[in-house]
């Protein structure tokens, strides 16, 4: 376990340490791309409660994120053109309201799609996330109110007391801040009684329900955590880029949230960050040399399922340990 | 992806332009993926107009967006935080130039689309830094909705179901005053039109108009040649193109299609474009490399009247316009998109190739209806 | 709306469905006999699409390239099955759906690199061109019939292997005990190989024989790829039989949706609003279905024993 504190501490401390210094050595774009990185890491914590606490592979988790950047595009738009929301509520365009907004709506659209995708497991349950995943993104290309396939621009970046969101550093750390919160939030999941129960039912849900514990009750209320967290992260990731479209929803997403997960390590608290950091820069750096970056990219995606198993996490912390 | 030309340092030869200081200018356009020949006319366009114009001074930083609104947003943010580009350009397709262009146009940076041409930017929200060198998205469509008024009587018409696809069907029925057979939003990136073109058969209507962009337009095509139904089709120009022509085949021969240019466009600039860009690539250009080209040359002209780094002056050299486009006449109007004559082509077959050719003008200086609702100083 | 426009709909749907079968058949066969979800079938049948293409141009004939699009489908599944995928059989789902995501960003790639950014040329065979009249007034494609014939050959031929052939004796054994069939000196190895070969030129077929009415680009196996997942989910994954009647299903239910759904809110709706909203609809309708059929029975309607 200690090499593994280790390797977290590195890991925080170098995505705090970069973005600073990169705004004292006016580079911005580096803060932009550390940003993207936290954000997507929140995004893959959330995952990482269902997947790696649960065993729940959902490979619809684009909804989730797809449905919190849009909560944050039409408040935003609506608070931009001084339209209510509805019955005369107006709207916002603070971000702890945004959040909230956000987490509620991923949260209760969690609860019926998790109670009818429970039902299932192994790839039926991979596959009916997706067919939800798939319907809301439809939806969202076909509804005109709010852009459609085109996406809703977000004018000016939502505000947060007292910090000038406009500008790439407190903006980042925002991020940055909420992404330890989401960490914390992953680290006490896995400790409390309830994490205990939630691993338990991946390993064995009969044993479970045999102490009296109803294993669908504890995988759904897991499932709405890792829906709000996600949710979360996509209200941030259409602040990032003041823009929101139905491409956040789309499958490849949420094939990308899972590459996040795993190429960090699944189940490991600090997988989803090493796995965006990875993924991210990879993504930068192949863009830069070549056109074909999406064919190297997919071979070296391929040799970490191959030849690293347990992500980047195993490799440098090495292997998990149980118990 | 990332290709710097003519390097700065090698810029001491006079160019014979007014302004010999550096200029960067940034090409965000689709290199991978199913869009890809789209992006790869516009760039080498661009690049074959910067080359050709003996220009030293320019630098392009080129980058593939893969048709992802978010990574052109952060390309975007790259190029103008890192590689501080003084111009931007290269957007294909109207929800990633939705996502990029207010966000770039905001931080007092110019740009300039060679395709997309959203209303939302062309009315309410228009701007001074955004200059559209192609279209706005309604063009083509009114101009089918035109020629439809004085030829047919009863059209049927179908566009997938996005917000493009909805200002077409607005568009053409601007302008059309015929009776509609039916009205039908398809699927995104749908593929089998089988149903639809049931439904066509069956609705009585004397000609049919789609705007069935990239794939989902080949098999449109391909399919409704197949299908026993001899109604004519028309459309705007992007599923006539030359990038798609050779895989549609001979069932597109003889549609009518719109478009603000054409190969056989009869003036000197044209025929230079045609030819430079045949010898340099081995095959015809398309309407993407032909608006690109157009974008090149009018970046090219403003440079020679005012420096980059002046923001006011140089707004007022591009909106000047003073380029010879390969459309002939080619003026911005006051929401700085063009005003320009709108095309019927239809397909021909010169020897084995698949091509068009202009048999009629729909508008001559056409504007858009957005224009009205534009106040910029 | 007159009977023959319903009946040509039926048969739009049944041909949709027959298509579908031939990608999920191949899916499902994969998953059955080695529990592999492979998300790179879409590329496979990519392949077999482009395979046609350009060896039709270069020969002239439709019929030798889709024979190439057999071969070349079926080398590709085999050499990929060989050098990636049977590392992955004894890994976790999650794995597998990584590592194929991995190839399908490899194959477009490489497609793209291979053979350009634009779409190729693929014409219907001049035997199957036109269009054949339906009682009560109507026309058909003749293509599309014809695709109905492979469709329903390749089910009966399917039938016929797994149920009276040694291969697929193997094949059955493979499903129900993977460590009795190794035990009995059966090569499991080369059975896995042959059966992700087989998968694959299927999934080469239906490329090639739909690359003829649509086009031939880098991506088109995704879409496709997707709604044959949503077939041996509804069917039941591992089932071919279920697989042949979720594919039915998805064509007919997905056709008449697009044909009925805005007719039939003409009722209530302004024409241009049904239009839109039927479209809406339409597009979200057969993952309702799926929905609806797990959410009722959590592992398809032919289950195969798990």
């Amino acid at each position: 376990m200690k090499r593994e504190a280790i390797a977290n501490a590195g890991l925080a401390l170098l995505l705090l340490a970069v973005p600073l210094a990169a705004s004292t050595m006016g580079e911005p774009f580096y803060i932009t791309l550390a940003t993207r990185i936290a954000v997507l890491a929140l995004a893959a914590v959330g995952l990482n409660i269902a997947l790696g606490l649960g065993g729940l592979v959902s490979f619809g988790h684009a909804a989730f994120f797809g449905l919190g950047g849009y909560a944050a595009g039409i408040l935003a738009t609506h608070a931009f053109n001084a339209e209510p929301l509805f019955f005369g509520i107006p709207s916002t365009t603070s971000m702890p309201v945004i959040w909230l907004v956000a987490m509620l709506v991923c949260g209760l659209i969690a609860l019926p799609i998790g109670a009818i995708s429970l039902r299932t497991s192994g790839v039926y349950f991979i596959m009916i996330t997706l067919a939800f995943a798939q319907m809301i993104y439809y939806f969202a290309i076909s509804w005109p109110a709010y852009g459609g396939e085109d996406g809703l621009s977000i004018y000016v970046r939502n505000s947060f007391p007292g910090i000038n969101t406009a500008r790439p550093l407190p903006f980042f750390l925002v991020c940055y801040g909420l992404l330890a919160l989401g960490l914390m939030l992953f680290w006490a999941l896995r400790g409390s009684r309830f994490g205990a129960a939630l691993q338990a039912a991946r390993q064995n849900a009969t044993r479970l329900a045999a102490v009296g514990i109803p294993p669908f009750r504890i995988r759904l209320t897991a499932f709405a955590i890792s829906a709000m967290v996600t949710g979360l992260a996509g209200a941030l990731f259409a602040d990032l880029n003041r823009f929101t479209s139905p491409s956040m929803l789309s499958w490849h997403m949420s094939g990308e949230l899972l590459v996040l997960v795993i190429l960090g390590g699944k189940g490991r608290l600090f997988g989803p960050v090493a796995g965006a950091m990875l993924y991210v820069l990879l993504e930068y750096w192949l863009g830069g040399i070549t056109e074909r970056w999406q064919f190297f990219l997919g071979l070296i995606l391929l040799g970490v399922v191959l030849f690293a198993r347990g992500g980047l996490m195993g490799l440098i912390a090495g292997k998990e340990r149980h118990g | 992806m990332r290709r710097i030309l003519a390097a700065a340092g090698l810029s001491l030869a006079l160019s014979g332009y007014a302004y010999a200081e550096p200029v960067k200018i940034g090409v965000i356009t689709t290199l991978s993926g199913g869009g890809a020949g789209l992006g790869i006319d516009t760039r080498d366009a661009f690049t074959l107009a910067i080359k050709q114009s003996g220009n030293k001074d320019v630098e392009l930083v080129i980058e593939d967006d893969a048709q992802k609104p978010e990574l052109a947003v952060q390309i975007a943010e790259k190029m103008i935080q890192s590689d501080k580009v003084d111009l931007m350009t290269g957007i294909i397709w109207s929800n990633l130039a939705m996502a990029v262009v207010p966000n770039v146009v905001a931080q007092d940076i110019i740009y300039l689309s060679p395709n997309a041409g959203p209303s939302a930017l062309a009315g309410a929200n228009c701007n001074p830094n955004y200059f559209n060198v192609a279209y706005q998205n309604d063009n083509f469509h009114e101009a089918m909705g035109q020629y439809a008024t004085q030829t047919y009587k009863k059209t049927f018409i179908l566009a997938p179901n996005y917000p493009a696809g909805k200002d077409s069907l607005t568009g053409f029925k601007r302008f059309y005053k015929g009776e509609l057979a039916g009205e039908l939003y398809t699927q995104v990136g749908q593929t089998d039109y089988a149903a639809e073109i049931a439904q066509i058969r069956a609705s009585g209507a004397d000609s049919v108009f789609f705007f069935l962009p990239g794939g989902m337009g080949i098999a449109f095509m391909k399919q409704y040649a197949q299908s026993g139904v001899n109604i004519p089709v028309m459309g705007p120009s992007f599923s006539f193109s030359q990038d798609v022509l050779p895989a549609v085949g001979d069932a597109a021969l003889g549609v009518k299609n719109s478009a603000s240019w054409s190969k056989d466009l009869d003036n000197e600039a044209n025929k230079k474009f045609v030819e430079a860009f045949q010898a340099e690539y081995g095959r015809l250009p398309s309407i993407y490399a032909a608006q690109s080209w157009d974008t090149a040359n009018l970046i090219l002209s403003a440079l020679s009247k005012a420096s980059v780094k002046d923001k006011e002056a140089f707004r007022a050299a591009l909106k000047e316009a003073d380029f010879d486009s390969v459309r002939g006449d080619f003026k911005f109007n006051t929401n700085n998109h063009p005003i320009q004559d709108i095309y019927i082509r239809e397909v021909v077959k010169e020897g084995d190739v698949l091509t068009n050719k202009i048999v009629a003008t729909a508008f001559e200086d056409h504007t858009d209806a957005y224009a009205d609702q534009c106040s910029m100083p | 709306m007159s009977t023959a426009l319903l009946i040509e709909q039926l048969l739009n749907g049944l041909q949709l469905g027959v298509m579908l079968f031939l990608m999920a058949a191949g899916l499902t066969l994969i998953f059955g006999v080695m529990g592999l979800i492979n998300l790179a079938h879409g590329s496979l049948y990519m392949i077999g699409a482009f395979a046609c293409a350009l060896v039709a141009a270069a020969t002239g004939s439709f019929w030798i390239g889709l024979l190439a699009s057999l071969v070349a489908a079926a080398a590709a599944g085999a050499i990929v099955e060989i050098l990636v995928i049977r590392r992955l059989y004894e890994r976790d789902h999650l794995d597998q759906v990584l590592a194929t995501f991995a190839l399908i960003l490899m194959f477009s790639e490489g497609a793209r690199w291979l053979f350009g950014s634009f779409p190729l040329y693929l014409d219907i065979p001049p035997l199957l061109q036109g269009a054949v009249p339906l009682p009560g007034g109507g026309q058909y494609q003749l293509y599309r019939l014809g695709i109905i014939t492979v469709g329903v050959l390749v089910a009966l031929g399917l039938y016929l292997l797994i149920s009276r052939t040694r291969l697929g004796m193997r094949i059955r054994a493979g499903e129900s005990d993977r460590e009795m069939i190794a035990a009995l000196g059966v090569d499991i190895s080369t059975l896995y190989t042959v059966v992700f070969a087989l998968g694959a030129a299927l999934a080469g077929l239906a490329g090639a024989m739909v690359g003829a009415l649509q086009s031939v680009q880098v991506g088109m196996g995704e879409p496709v790829l997707i709604l044959a997942f949503v077939v041996i989910v509804i069917g039941g994954i591992g089932s071919i039989k279920g697989a042949l009647f979720g594919a039915v299903l998805v064509g007919i239910v997905d056709t008449m949706g697009r044909f009925l759904l805005p007719q039939a809110l003409t009722l209530v709706l302004p024409p241009s609003q049904a239009a839109l909203v039927g479209g809406a609809l339409a597009s979200m309708l057969i993952y309702i279905v799926m929905a609806l059929i797990l959410a009722v029975r959590p592992s398809g309607l032919f289950a195969a024993q798990s």
